[in-house]
């Protein structure tokens, strides 16, 4: 078997052993639908599309997906199993990823299990399912940004917590700098061209587009360097730990 | 089968390795001994691929292991200090990781998991979860794990460390067996567990090698080798003393005990090689003085002495 399967075996074993998992696969449907249903109001919105479900996403995904990926590196390195994992015959690129996929799946199984909602809307009228599929391709791949950073900041340190903090830190930075409530006051201050080009960096426009069913490929680059980049970052840290 | 040359390693300015060579072949057991902070764990993480080394190289099969990496790795299996182990998974779950991780799948998996087992003793605790084992078994895991391919090479950091003495005991018949067909490398500061289960010996201090020789040829260098032990009933210790000293080859005596009516001389060699007629001399002057003579044994040096006198020397200035 390739070694990256082995290791995202490994890592949905670990998770699925314990509780942890079930109890975050609840709470994550229970806390998308109280959002999309109370606050989000659905219902009164008369409106058949998912943007109340989608909305809550970033701010959902900035607990919950740090809560899932807290332990991926900083566990390795409590337990000392780092030493063990990085003296087998395999690349700290293939531990990295395989880690990284065991994590990512998880948080997109969680995802899939939302579709009783794809099914009330589509019950409810007649909505763009294109539009919604590529709002879920959207989320899964701001869950797998988060996720990302949050593999990153758990190579930092063998204190889960720290780690926890720091994704959520980082990841809400990446959500207020693009976020309107944040941006308006600003454009007061600042020229147009800096608050945007900040706001650039924000998950919140790239998401918004793929939820309205607008694919381009900037936004798609967007979420493969959000990814990609605190994955190297994460190999740089584990490189600089061994030295 | 392992080849280490110029070997250092620092930690901004602190030398934990400084230039360290050496070479073990297949059929060799080499101890690594050392007091703590010695810098055998920094090696053995060098040697394994853990840390890059500041300078030099090590080869492994061959394969530098800095630019062959993976194919250095294949070839070893390596107990890290304190042997970690994941411990959300089952002995079975994790010898059976271990065991994919290397590239060994289906059948084969399956009889690698249970050679190990057997080898290591934990048929008991096969499916037990590895944060509930005992010290014992958490670290047979850890032996396990490294012999689960049936390495050429076994890199171990202070396998023996918090066992009990009956387990320590099984683990070094273990490694005398592997070694047979192995090239082994293992670090501890326990001295008896290089006489058990050595073919040779490598004492480190401050990150330097500072002695590499069998176990005998180390005995040999403890300055109480070859010398003369003798007790001697119902004379006084200086009488003692007087005649020993008309001994032509002894060099020095001197009384390690004097409870009367024993007492017991130690008799050094003027040179190390001619032992031999060191007793004999030491017989005839006993009896020209008619002594009565309880015991007289020669030394064979003692480890733990060397081991002292060489590491000792540099750490007491500090
Ligand atoms: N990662 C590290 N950073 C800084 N110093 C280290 C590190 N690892 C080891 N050292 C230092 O290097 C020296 C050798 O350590 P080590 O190889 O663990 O010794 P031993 O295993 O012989 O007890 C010690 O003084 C230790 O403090
Ligand atoms: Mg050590």
């Amino acid at each position: 078997m390739n070694p990256i399967l082995t290791i995202t075996k490994r890592e949905l074993g670990g998770f699925f052993n314990s509780p942890v998992a079930y109890v975050f696969l609840v709470i994550f449907l229970l806390m998308t639908g109280a959002f999309t249903f109370f606050i989000g109001q659905f219902f009164d919105r008369a409106q058949a599309n998912l943007q109340p479900f989608f909305m809550w996403h970033p701010w959902l995904y900035l607990f919950l997906v740090p809560a899932v990926g807290m332990r991926l590196w900083s566990e390795e390195r409590r337990l000392g199993t780092l030493e063990l994992l990085l003296t087998m015959p395999i690349s700290p690129w293939q531990s990295i990823t395989g880690k990284f996929i065991a994590s990512w799946g998880f948080l997109i199984l969680a995802l899939s299990l939302t579709f009783p909602i794809w099914w009330t809307v589509n019950d409810l009228g007649s909505p763009d399912n294109g539009a919604i599929f590529t709002g879920y391709i959207g989320s899964a791949l701001m869950a797998g940004g988060y996720l990302a950073i949050t593999s990153m900041t758990s190579a930092l340190t063998r204190n889960q917590v720290i780690s926890f903090i720091l994704s959520v830190v980082i990841c809400l930075s990446l959500v207020l700098c693009g976020w309107p409530p944040v941006t308006d006051p600003l454009a007061a201050y600042f020229p147009n061209w800096i608050v945007e080009g900040v706001a650039a960096f924000s998950v919140m426009p790239h998401f918004d587009r793929l939820q309205q069913g607008v694919i381009d490929s900037r936004d798609l680059i967007y979420f493969i360097s959000l990814i990609g980049f605190p994955l190297f970052a994460t190999s740089v840290i584990i490189r600089s730990l061994r030295s | 089968m392992i080849k280490v040359e110029n070997l250092s390693k620092t930690f901004g300015p602190k030398v934990a390795v400084n230039d360290v060579s050496f070479t073990v072949e297949r059929g060799e057991i080499l101890g690594f001994l050392g007091p703590n902070g010695a810098g055998k764990s920094t090696t053995m993480r060098m040697i394994t691929g853990y840390i890059p080394p500041t300078a030099g190289v090590v080869k492994v099969g061959g394969n530098d292991v800095t630019e062959k990496p993976i194919e250095a790795k294949r070839l070893m299996g390596y107990l890290p200090e304190s042997a970690p182990l994941y411990t959300d998974m089952t002995v079975e779950g994790f010898l059976g990781f271990c065991a994919e991780v290397r590239g060994i799948k289906g059948a084969d998996k399956a009889k690698a998991i249970d050679r190990a087992i057997d080898m290591c003793f934990l048929k008991a605790v096969r499916h037990q979860s590895v944060d509930t084992l005992s010290k014992g078994f958490r670290h047979r895991t850890g032996f396990a794990q490294a012999i689960i391919h049936d390495p050429d090479i076994l890199v171990m950091d202070e396998p023996t460390d918090g066992l009990d003495p009956n387990q320590k005991h099984e683990v070094r018949s273990l490694i005398r067996r592997m070694g047979q067909s192995k090239a082994i490398i293992f670090s501890t500061h326990i001295l008896e567990e290089v006489e058990a289960a050595c073919t040779r010996a490598i004492i480190i201090d401050q990150g330097k090698i500072v002695a590499n020789g069998t176990p005998e040829e180390l005995k040999a260098k403890s300055e109480l080798a070859n010398s003369y032990v003798a007790s001697i009933n119902g004379t006084e210790a200086s009488a003692v003393r007087d005649g020993l000293g008309t001994v032509i080859q002894s060099a020095k005596v001197t009384i390690v005990t004097d409870k009367a009516p024993i007492v017991v001389a130690r008799v050094f060699p003027k040179k190390a090689g001619a032992d031999g007629e060191l007793g004999q001399a030491i017989f005839d002057v006993a009896a020209q003085n008619n002594w009565k003579v309880n015991e007289i044994k020669k030394e064979e040096g003692r480890l733990d002495d060397v081991f002292r006198n060489i590491t000792l020397s540099d750490n007491q200035v500090q």
